[in-house]
């Protein structure tokens, strides 16, 4: 189908200021992304996927700028976890503010640096490009095509600590794009942690090969700058009996879309993503899921939670395919808002495509106000009425936070969680 | 302790009386029981003196030690030493029973000024009184009251009342759905609590609840109003004859 000629246009003026480098392997991955890209076209608002969220933002050729914040004396996020930090201002690396990336098990390189690993030239782009189909997902070919940096991390061991991607913000105007790859030999096993909000805007993409045994785990604070604006991308693909956990903490932020595409290639996999977003006033949340089962005995878990007061708007799109010969597939999905007052919006979506026949799935999406009558409970016993509700919304949020391992990670975000509930009136 | 006076409320949503002038003054170290057939106002009582919305009082007052109970908001009540044992105990997901105590007793504690319980301090207590109540140590880990049984929640609600240590305790209902052997269990540990400071309202259906938690005055409600008040013998006129004759007599 010809792309129509508005959505050729806003492509042409989105990429007109940005640099694109032709040479070596990574040239000819980029080379095929931009061909990817100009074949569909930005993102618009008629597209099916982007019927709740409004691409504009994301897909103008400058950035609406996005003031600076001072998140005042709250500890930096995963403060306390023993970790190797690798920080990126505004997009770009900054090596000084930088750990050294020697870790034992893991091999780190930056994407500018153009290495010739035969893995990444295996990966980059690869799972992106996989990823098109069914759904279109313009911004992440994008993001391969343009990235200006990123990093390239091999795992062949189990990771002696979490590797932590720090993301500062420090232009009104910024416009990062960048472009990751994590590949997991067999067996190893890495934490990886992403913190800050990037940019004024912040267009990423990541792709992680998970293979066989191997085990991933991503934990990811979005920042609390209320201006920025993200599309972020995580595509993966899991060997057998291998493990994927994603849980992604979104407070504050005008225009966040996370999608996440994964695929259970291999038998007896496990893929759990999980989200808390918490939304007031100017804020829109979208968690856009396809998972694909293909392969036998794999489980996979969507857990996501939004809070949303003040005209706050979330919104969940989450798939389940499960293909033929997939059998026993163990697949869940909840999504569910709490919504503090009459004003704020939840649009879900969820969707089951089931082509095996020894399959198990379930799904629900719920949209609630707190309950009246926990809220007396609590109170009757002499909780006061704030710490109350903080304890109704941190409940609401414990599924999703659950499916965090690490305790002290797990400590990290409900501390976030219960200083957000204290600064925010409802 | 417990002063209630000329008490009128209605359903705030609808122009409907359900107490209709309620008396009753309960005195330190006793325990009162209120009867009375369905409908009559028994649990309306119990929630208006702990501060649930959606109810309006039109008139009357309602005292605790003289301090009006009626201005104070559910977790204020609860800090001057009410306490109100559910008759239907609300289950709560994704909070742990044991994080639920401890949060209730410093807030308490907090509200009274005083120091709060330390993470050891509290374990200890709570422990050796989930013992005697025979909840274990697999329940207090749960979340409030989810998955439990009608028993185990009823015990858990005497729990509460055991680690807050209130003046005035109204237990509503908290005979319905028990088993003898778990009825046994929280008379025992009401009867545990009884002393000479704390008073208790015990509102039941029956008088079998009364055999275990022997009451000192029994009050009968019918019609939002104390229509008869007695000793204990009235309970036992009650399991005999039923409401009936008492209701026609009082007409």
């Amino acid at each position: 189908m010809a792309v129509p000629q508005a959505k050729v246009d806003a492509l042409a003026a989105r990429i007109a200021g940005l640099s694109f480098e032709r040479e070596g392997w990574l040239g000819a991955a980029r080379v095929e992304a931009l061909s990817r890209l100009s074949s569909m076209g930005l993102p618009g608002k008629r597209d099916e996927y982007w019927r709740y969220t409004d691409p504009t933002d994301l897909i103008q050729p400058r950035t609406a700028t996005a003031a600076l914040f001072d998140a005042g004396d709250e500890p930096p996020v995963f403060d306390a976890i023993d970790r190797i930090t690798l920080v990126f201002v505004d997009g770009v690396f900054d090596a000084a503010a930088s750990d050294d990336p020697a870790l034992a098990g893991v091999e780190i390189t930056r994407l500018s640096q153009a290495p010739d690993l035969h893995w990444a030239r295996d990966l980059y782009g690869v799972l992106e490009a996989r990823g098109q189909s069914p759904v279109q997902r313009p911004l992440a070919a994008l993001a391969t095509a343009f990235a200006t940096d990123g990093l390239l991390i091999r795992v062949t061991g189990k990771a002696a600590k979490p590797v932590s991607l720090v993301y500062r913000h420090d232009s009104e105007t910024s416009d990062a794009i960048l472009h990751h790859c994590v590949r997991l030999d067999p067996g190893a096993e890495l934490t990886l942690l992403e913190s800050g909000p990037g940019a004024a805007r912040f267009t990423t993409a990541m792709e992680v090969e998970v293979a066989d045994g191997a085990r991933f785990h991503h934990v990811r604070v979005q920042g609390r700058d209320h201006q920025r604006r993200a599309a972020t991308h995580v595509f993966a693909r899991l060997g057998a009996e291998s493990l994927f956990k994603s849980f992604t903490l979104t407070a504050n932020g005008v225009l966040t879309r996370n999608e996440v595409v994964l695929e259970l290639a291999g038998d007896d996999g496990v893929a759990h993503v999980a989200g808390a977003a918490m939304g007031d006033g100017a804020f829109h949340h979208d968690d856009t899921v396809f998972i694909t089962h293909d392969a036998e005995r794999c489980e996979s878990r969507q857990v996501f939670k939004k809070v949303l007061k003040h005209g706050a708007v979330g919104v969940f799109q989450g798939k389940i395919l499960v293909k033929q010969g997939a059998q026993k597939t163990d697949g869940y999905q909840i999504s569910q808002s709490l919504l503090l007052d009459e004003d704020c919006q939840f649009l879900a979506k969820p969707e089951l495509e089931i082509y095996a026949d020894d399959v198990k799935c379930s799904h629900g999406s719920t949209s609630g106000a707190i309950d009246e009558t926990a809220l007396f409970y609590l109170r009757s016993r002499g909780v006061p009425l704030r710490s109350a509700q903080a304890l109704l919304v941190l409940a609401f949020l414990a599924e999703a936070i659950g499916e965090i391992e690490d305790e002290l990670i797990v400590e990290d975000i409900r501390q976030r969680l219960e200083n957000w509930l204290a600064r925010h009136e409802y | 302790m417990l002063e209630i006076k000329n008490l009128h409320v209605k359903l705030e949503e609808e122009d409907k009386p359900i107490l209709k002038g309620v008396n009753l003054t309960v005195e330190a170290g006793k325990v009162h029981a209120i009867m009375g057939p369905n409908g009559s106002g028994k649990s309306t009582l119990s929630y208006v003196l702990a501060g649930r919305e959606g109810y309006a009082v039109t008139e009357g007052s309602a005292t605790l030690d003289g301090e009006d109970l009626l201005a104070l908001e559910p977790e204020e009540r609860a800090a001057a030493g009410l306490f109100l044992a559910f008759q239907y105990p609300v289950e709560i997901p994704g909070v742990g029973n044991m994080t639920f105590l401890r949060t209730a007793v410093n807030a308490q504690r907090k509200a009274r000024g005083e120091e709060e319980m330390s993470a050891g301090d509290f374990l200890k207590v709570v422990r050796e009184k989930a013992k005697r109540l025979k909840i274990d140590a697999e329940m207090l880990k749960r979340p409030v009251n989810v998955g439990f049984s009608g028993g185990e929640k009823k015990r858990n609600e005497i729990l509460q009342m055991a680690m807050l240590e209130p003046k005035m305790c109204i237990l509503d209902e908290t005979d319905s759905g028990l088993d003898v052997d778990a009825m046994k269990l929280v008379s025992e540990g009401v009867n545990a609590l009884r002393d000479a400071g704390r008073a208790f309202l015990v509102i039941t259906h029956y008088q079998r609840l009364l055999d275990h938690i022997a009451p000192d005055v029994v009050h009968i409600m019918a019609d939002g109003r104390i229509v008869k008040t007695g000793g204990p013998e009235l309970a036992l006129e009650v399991e005999k004859n039923g409401y009936a004759d008492i209701l026609a007599e009082t007409l």
